[in-house]
């Protein structure tokens, strides 16, 4: 298997019906190549359909149009190989922050013996530094914290391609730096696919490899696709002054802001 | 004892010295009602002030003396199986059926209807039919609670599990769960506490109904028991009825608000 067909999106087009009148084109014409342990941002206005787009990647939404191939195999539903971080963590309430990551690891390597099955479960919540935290309940953690475990619980369960939609859209900005950190740093150890959704430019920057930029919807497509050549470890603080770095940015603040301006948010 | 706790105790007394006073005017000006001293007496046993002499309904509750004259205490003990089987079925019935009303969207246009016109129906007007039935008057009584109780129990099961967020049924399709899996560990835990709800809807119906039901049936059973003492004309019998029919529906709404409570994975974690 070649690396430039690991993920590969064809011809994508997501069309909503609407009663009386012609179908809503969210999204159409998307092409795109996702080559393995790439860490992929998609950026784009609100309405552009990124959402849309990562949830037909999921399988969670059908596109109307087009294929998704995941391993040369046709995506056509949900499965655990593409593990999703939910924008609003979707911790089950009712289980320990424990709990939740069991429950997903039982269910994807019933395999396991009871000890593999705990040591896994910790190796992850050792991976995002939640030990202390491993009994309580979501209600009782943090934003932040409960990002991690939707993070650890996604990791968990050993997905291809880890699928992030707005991770940390809910979160100031502190403890936004904090789990870009986290990410990175987890990123370091164990090289995941991953997309991430965001409208955070920094963010984008920051944690990517490939910054896809998405036109305004209706009838949105990939306009611009930025590659970003910085060295990692990445550091914050000294990408600041890194032309590179303000390339980059430059780059995606012009085609959001002058290319594709929208000025009803 | 801090200030709310003393007012907890002292307002409803005040309240309790002004039921007793209006009761008592009442029996001035309504002929052979009995009046707080009388009843009380009547509860427990003595003397009255015209010399008239009660044993006490509580002086010995658990008295049989034949099968048709009992202590209130099996009076109750009567009523209250009748309540459980009514209300055990409703629970076995509505359940499943709330959660198929939940689950389905055809189930729910297909059942809706009937429930709406059917919950209003007092259980005196199915009575006679069920009476015309089973010809039985336990077998009436317990279909009757349970046709009157049901609607609580299948609503609120039906609610429980439309309220289940969307954000938990994709972590569920994701991970690949069966229907089982998904009823198991994401919808039952969402709709336990609505189904309490339910069911605590459901107990209260089911012991408002046992009295009038038991006054139609006759028999044995604490409705029954006040519509005799009626015709007995021992009127403060009735008053003595009452206050029992509510302290024990007072006790079976706290048990199963407890119950309720215990199952409620939002009560968790909260100290």
């Amino acid at each position: 298997m070649s690396l430039n067909e690991f993920l590969k999106l064809e011809k994508i087009e997501k069309r909503f019906p609407i009663p009386g009148k012609e179908d809503y084109i969210a999204v159409t014409n998307v092409d795109l190549d996702i080559k393995k342990n790439e860490i992929i941002s998609i950026i784009g206005h609100s309405g552009c359909g990124k959402s849309t787009l990562l949830n037909m990647i999921s399988g969670l939404d059908m596109q109307t149009e087009g294929n998704i191939f995941l391993n040369k195999r046709e995506v056509v539903g949900p499965g655990p190989e593409r593990a999703v971080v939910f924008q609003n963590h979707s911790l089950l309430p009712w289980l320990t922050v424990y709990q939740n990551i069991e429950m997903a690891v039982k269910k994807v390597m019933p395999e396991l013996t009871k000890v593999e099955l705990k040591e896994r479960v910790m190796k992850f919540i050792e991976m995002v530094n939640l030990e202390h935290a491993k009994d309580k309940l979501p209600d009782e953690i943090s934003g932040g914290m409960k990002q991690r475990v939707g993070i650890a619980r996604a990791l968990s369960i050993k997905p291809d391609v880890l699928l992030m939609d707005e991770p940390f859209g809910a979160l100031d900005s502190l403890t936004r730096a904090n789990l870009q950190e986290h990410l990175m740093r987890i990123q370091q150890n164990v090289h995941n696919t991953v997309i991430i959704i965001t409208h955070d430019v920094d963010e984008a920057v920051l944690l990517s490899d490939r910054v896809i930029m998405m036109t305004n919807g209706p009838e949105a497509t990939i306009g611009e696709i930025l590659e970003v050549k910085l060295d990692r470890p990445r550091n914050r603080v000294e990408l600041q002054t890194d032309p590179e770095y303000i390339r980059c940015r430059e780059a995606i603040l012009s085609f959001l802001y002058e290319k594709f301006a929208k000025d009803d948010e | 004892m801090n200030k709310e706790t003393l007012k907890k105790i002292l307002l409803p007394m005040v309240v309790f010295v002004g039921i007793i006073y209006s009761w008592s005017v009442l029996a001035i000006f309504v002929d052979d009602f009995p009046t707080p001293t009388d009843t009380y007496i009547a509860a427990v046993g003595g003397e009255t002030e015209n010399g008239d002499e009660f044993e006490g309904v509580f002086a010995d509750p658990f008295y049989i003396e034949n099968q048709d004259d009992k202590g209130i205490f099996w009076q109750i003990i009567a009523s209250l199986e009748r309540v459980f089987a009514g209300f055990g079925l409703s629970i076995l019935v509505g359940v499943p059926l709330g959660l198929v009303i939940g689950m389905s969207k055809n189930a729910s246009y297909a059942f809706d209807p009937f429930i709406q016109i059917l919950k209003p129906v007092s259980p005196l007007a199915w009575l006679p039919l069920l009476l015309f039935i089973f010809r039985d008057i336990n077998l009436t009584a317990i279909s009757t609670i349970f046709i009157t109780s049901i609607w609580p129990i299948i609503i609120n099961t039906a609610l429980g599990v439309k309220s289940v967020s969307s954000d938990y049924m994709n972590v569920a399709r994701v991970l690949q769960f069966t229907p089982m899996e998904k009823i198991r560990k994401i919808i039952l835990p969402v709709a336990v506490p609505y189904i309490f709800t339910g069911m605590r809807l459901s107990l209260g119906i089911a012991w408002l109904v046992i009295v009038a039901a038991e006054m139609l049936t006759g028999g044995i059973g604490i409705g029954f028991w006040i519509w005799d003492e009626y015709n007995n004309l021992a009127y403060h019998n009735i008053i003595i009825g009452i206050i029992t029919v509510g302290i024990v529906g007072f006790f079976l709404d706290m048990i199963m608000g407890k119950i309720a409570n215990y199952f409620d994975y939002r009560e968790k974690g909260r100290s």
